[in-house]
């Protein structure tokens, strides 16, 4: 048999980017803690269309933790209390019955809301256009082995490019700083030789933009890698700091 | 060098190169604090060195404007911090477990920091390098007491209400310190997973040997007054 728990919810609603939102409060009855938290949140949209009301808009795409596109501040954790998950891997088991839940979009001047619980995250994918990439000349594809790697460095790059730039990060941060995402993204390319080439430029570009679209400054309070879903850890960001101070000093 | 006010990382790399130097004056200024519960003369002695000479007035100054800078900076990267934060604020926070109180208070510490130096120099300072100072401009002063460094602290500490103060002010210097620390070293790049756990063990031992060698002598001084019936004079 399955447990079911009775909740109650308390979801941000805006009806637009400019609207102004409130919380509203919705009961729900007879949730199955082995449902996901977004599967909750279908039921809840379920009940709300049957009502003929307007459902709750949140983001999700892929629902297996990969692809960067749930969000949500739940209970004042980004992707909810569990560590190491995102909100779409978040099972219900983790709450008790007769909880309320809170449940807020990402809140941070780079990520204006555009309804209800859905925010626009274009920011994260500008950094990225100026400048997380690597320039290859088309041609003959080269064998994947053909420069070496010590390991270490490719285990660092690895992790660091595990960040699915879901805003988690910047969205605990009390300094809405994008720091931790940066950071990954300018270390998956400056831990390899391949990334070496571009490094300097690269990260002036990333941070430049970082700081141009409105994030804060970083005060180190850690808070970024402890609600990081994917685990980032906070040293890329003395990495990120290290190759911008170490860029700027050699112009 | 713009870099350093117009790009995060440079404003940061500001606050942390500031903030260590005022961290290895502090333990300079705490190592000279402590030679006053060994021998009061020899304290003496060094307010007489560090009174109104060239050397000392360069570096009295050269303090002044790291403070200053120090907190002009915090000033602005809290005012851009709060504005990138977004205008709607979360209904519901929660301080994650790794994350120090001390990291997200930097500001209010820095201001009770700031607050008390203002009494302090009142206490000391004014009295003593300012008195100098005053009669070089030409001024009529009582030079009796301006090396008397030594008896100014005995009667301070003489107040338990003081004393009190002081305490108070150094606790807060302590958690200002546990975090900036390490995080100083992170903001120039000097870090890395393995350094992490050090710089945060090394940033609590320089906090605390910094705050018990002050303490130290507020502590000695009240007992002393409290036992030796010395007369509260602030």
């Amino acid at each position: 048999m399955d447990k079911t728990i009775n909740i109650k919810l308390k979801v941000w609603r805006q009806a637009g980017p400019k609207a102004k939102g409130a919380f509203e409060t919705y009961e729900l009855n007879n949730i199955s803690t082995d449902s996901s938290f977004l599967e909750m949140l279908d039921v809840l949209n379920e009940k709300l269309i049957s009502e003929h009301k307007e459902p709750v808009a949140f983001d999700h795409d892929c629902r297996e933790g990969i692809c960067g596109m749930c969000s949500l501040y739940i209970n004042g954790h980004p992707h909810g209390p569990d560590s190491g998950v995102t909100t779409c891997q978040l099972h219900m088991r983790k709450f008790h019955d007769g909880e309320t839940i809170t449940i807020e979009p990402w809140r941070s001047h780079a990520f204006p809301v555009i309804k209800d619980l859905m925010v626009d995250r274009r920011a994260y994918d500008k950094i990225m256009q100026a400048g997380g990439y690597i320039s290859v000349n088309t041609g003959g594809m080269p064998d994947a082995n053909a420069i070496p790697i010590a390991k270490k460095a490719a285990d660092e790059a690895m992790d660091a490019a595990s960040c699915i730039g879901c805003g988690a990060c910047a969205a605990a941060c009390k300094n809405g700083s994008a720091m931790l995402f940066v950071a990954a993204k300018v270390s998956q390319f400056a831990l390899l030789p391949q990334g070496k080439v571009e490094a300097a430029r690269r990260v002036k570009a990333m941070l430049g933009k970082m700081d141009e679209l409105g994030f804060g400054n970083c005060t180190n309070t850690g808070a970024c890698a402890a609600e990081c879903p994917k685990n980032v850890s906070l040293s890329n960001i003395a990495r990120l700091n290290r190759e911008f101070i170490c860029a700027k000093l050699k112009d | 060098m713009t870099w350093l006010s117009n790009s995060s990382v440079g404003r940061k790399v500001v606050m942390g190169v500031t903030g260590a130097a005022l961290v290895l004056f502090l333990l300079f200024h705490a190592t000279m604090n402590v030679v006053v519960i060994f021998s009061p003369e020899a304290y003496n002695a060094i307010c007489e060195f560090l009174g109104a000479n060239w050397y000392a007035l360069v570096g009295t100054l050269g303090l002044a404007f790291l403070v200053v800078v120090h907190i002009v900076y915090a000033f602005i990267l809290s005012v851009q911090n709060y504005r990138a934060r977004g205008k709607e604020r979360y209904a519901v926070t929660e301080r994650q477990k790794d994350v120090e109180w001390a990291s997200k208070n930097m500001l209010v510490l820095g201001i009770i920091i700031v607050c008390f130096i203002f009494l302090h120099l009142y206490n000391f300072w004014f009295k003593m390098q300012f008195v100098e100072l005053q009669h070089m401009a030409g001024a009529d002063v009582d030079l009796s007491r301006v090396t008397d460094g030594a008896g100014y602290v005995r009667e301070l500490f003489a107040c338990p209400v003081y004393a009190v103060l002081y305490l108070v002010w150094l606790a807060a210097l302590w958690f200002h310190l546990t975090h900036g620390v390490w995080s100083a070293m992170h903001t120039l790049g000097w870090n890395n997973s393995i350094w992490m756990p050090r710089w945060k063990c090394i940033s609590k031992i320089v906090a605390t040997i910094i705050v018990l060698m002050f303490a130290a002598v507020v502590v000695y001084y009240l007992f002393a007054g409290l036992c030796g019936g010395a007369a509260c004079a602030a």
